[in-house]
């Protein structure tokens, strides 16, 4: 039997799961966490079941019925297809297991290195797993730009107060900013709001103009109309968010972004100013708002290191570049969801369907995934729809000042980085991120590291350097998570490295 | 005005969560308390701690930011094992909690031995 690893459990990979299995492939489905749904199926854990939840279990309908689809849209959907691969004999689910690295081998299959335990644990399991296929469904995180006071704690990004808000019940303050850009700040609001928080107010960057240029001139119309243009769920979604905003009376102001957060050792207030289309901050407009959280999230970032370890290539727009069948470059490798675009929740699991089958060995002309080939070209244009409207406006960094941190884990300020970049004559991501320490914490560049890119290109660009850039790049991470040293020191003294002897020809071949 | 984080009680939530049992764990010595199935991050969130690190180089506070496992802004020290990311370790009943506040190299003490370190 053919087999396939996913790695993800997300929409996208518990689609590609699904359609994988129904071609007739063996499957692995690996998460990180020790639940599936990822991060936008999050839901409380079982001890703590919301009652819904329970509820629903029996229901043939996609959608729950009013009321219940407050932490989760199309739970239904997730928990048709969690059922169905939890009790698939053919299907490994191992939750808790954390992809560490990827090699390539000799005949072309990728070697997934993977621990088995508690998140960031002392004695985890390691294996390697050599599948037939391997698709990629990682994901992508906020990508928050830095301003004075970011690092303050009460300042979240969007994902964070969702995430709180699903899996915890926790409510991030009582008087809650919400800022940044795209069409995420209106769940982020909904969920922060569903925790008993008063939001106080959305604020987005992009202008009403810039708005309609890729969506309408206001967001809760935006959604009917594409509804109406047959993005389906997607947009009920939206729809359904934009007219709880206006039912709670959250205000949704356009063209402003929060450019200071203040307080002393915790948030306290955050200045929010309007921004020209370009996003710098308009002198004198600027407004104290008394607030104890703030939420911020202006766009996001796809997971790539487990492709580029791959050895995937990635497109212009620095996402995973696949074809048709959702193949990349690696012709074992496939990829869906967010890593080949930031596209929704619909998209990843179209994208999935598609991916699964024909990691499966099945081809993308096959009548099993035409709805989701039809769905796929549907919702093409979201991405390119979201950038359009919310793409991140290069005024931003006139809103920092020279304290501003860029590098939360190095504590790397705006003023150090340049003050590195101008005493070495460098414009190089290479070379600035070791003189300054810039992105060389232990979050390995993922929060600041596309930033010190945009930083430094400013000032190549402003030195003359058609490009600042030495060809290196922030999501270039061969170990991808860390790995305590026992751990690595418990693989190489239980045994020598090559295939296990006991390993079965039907399942993928596995080191431990 | 009332400040800071706090878990939604369940008789006020509209998901109407399950009842759980509680869990209790120690944080530099003194006691919180959550629910089975939290977070290390969501107890202490849910009880009104805001921040549990410090950095090494300005000593700031730092809590929770990315809550989705990838800033590493929120790790701590979790019976005796550094660098535990609060937000995706679930808390276990009698969990020992040591915040970290790691020093430079060159500012470490003679003898220095960061919390955790075996």
């Amino acid at each position: 039997m053919r087999q396939v690893l996913i790695v993800g459990a997300g929409p996208a990979g518990l689609a590609a799961a699904t359609a994988a299995r129904a071609a007739g492939a063996g499957v692995t489905l690996l998460d990180a966490a020790d639940q599936l749904g990822g991060q936008y199926w999050r839901h409380l854990p079982a001890q703590r079941a919301a009652t819904p939840e329970m509820a629903a279990e029996d229901s043939s309908a996609d959608e729950s019925p009013a009321g219940a689809g407050l932490l989760q849209h199309g739970r239904r959907r997730f928990q048709r297809l969690r059922a169905a691969l939890e009790a698939d004999q053919q299907c490994l689910i191992r939750t808790s297991s954390q992809v560490w690295a990827i090699e390539r081998t000799g005949d072309g299959r990728p070697a997934v290195h993977m621990l088995e335990g508690p998140p960031d644990g002392r004695d985890r399991r390691r294996s390697v797993l050599t599948p037939d296929a391997l698709i990629l469904a990682t994901g992508a995180h906020d990508r928050t730009l830095p301003f004075p006071g970011w690092d303050l704690p009460g300042v979240f990004s969007g994902g964070a107060a969702q995430a709180l808000a699903k899996g915890e019940r926790v409510a991030v303050g009582h008087r809650v900013v919400v800022a940044g850009a795209g069409p995420f700040l209106l769940p982020v609001a909904e969920s922060v709001s569903s925790t008993g928080a008063a939001v106080v107010g959305v604020f987005e960057a992009s202008h009403r103009t810039r708005l309609a240029a890729g969506w309408l001139t206001r967001p809760w119309k935006l959604a009917w109309e594409l509804a109406g243009a047959g993005a389906g769920a997607k947009l009920g979604e939206l729809a359904g968010y934009a007219g709880n905003q206006l039912r709670r009376r959250i205000p949704y102001r356009t063209g402003m972004a929060v450019v200071a957060a203040h307080g002393i050792d915790r948030v306290e207030a955050v200045t929010v100013a309007r921004v020209d289309s370009n996003w710098s901050p308009v002198s004198g407009t600027q407004r104290r708002i008394s607030a104890d959280a703030v939420c911020v999230s202006h766009g996001f970032t796809p997971r790539l290191e487990l492709a580029i370890a791959a050895g995937c290539a990635l497109n212009p727009d620095r996402f995973v570049q696949v074809d048709a069948d959702g193949r990349t470059s690696v012709p074992t490798v496939f990829a869906a969801g967010e890593i080949t675009g930031i596209g929704g929740a619909d998209a990843a699991l179209a994208q999935g369907a598609v991916a699964g089958h024909c990691a499966a060995g099945g081809s993308v002309a096959d009548p099993a995934v035409a709805a989701a080939v039809r769905s796929r070209a549907r919702l093409r244009g979201f991405a390119s729809r979201i950038e359009r409207a919310h793409g991140i406006g290069a005024g931003w960094t006139d809103w920092l000042v020279p304290d501003t941190l860029i590098c939360r884990c190095e504590d790397v300020s705006y003023r150090a980085l340049g003050d590195s970049a101008a005493a070495t004559a460098a414009t190089g991501l290479r070379s600035v991120k070791l003189s300054s320490r810039a992105g060389l914490g232990i979050c390995q560049g993922r929060i600041c590291g596309r930033t010190v890119e945009e930083l430094l290109a400013d000032r190549g660009r402003a030195a003359g350097l058609a490009a600042g850039l030495d060809g290196a790049s922030v999501d270039n991470r061969p170990i991808v998570s860390p790995i305590r040293m026992s751990e690595l020191a418990a693989q190489v003294s239980a045994q020598p490295p090559g295939p296990s002897p006991t390993q079965s020809p039907e399942a993928p071949r596995e080191e431990c | 005005m009332t400040q800071g984080p706090r878990r939604l009680p369940a008789a006020a939530d509209r998901v109407g969560p399950r009842s759980a049992k509680t869990v209790t764990v120690s944080l530099d010595g003194g006691t919180v308390t959550g629910l089975a199935g939290q977070t290390i991050a969501g107890v202490l969130l849910g009880s009104g701690v805001l921040s549990w690190r410090r950095t090494s180089t300005t000593g700031a506070p730092r809590g929770v930011f990315c809550g989705i496992g990838v800033c590493f802004d929120c790790i701590i020290t979790v019976n005796g094992d550094r660098d535990v990311r609060a937000c995706q370790r679930r808390a276990a009943d009698g969990d020992v909690l040591t915040s970290q506040h790691d020093l430079l190299p060159a500012r470490r003490p003679a003898g220095y031995n960061s919390a955790g370190d075996q």
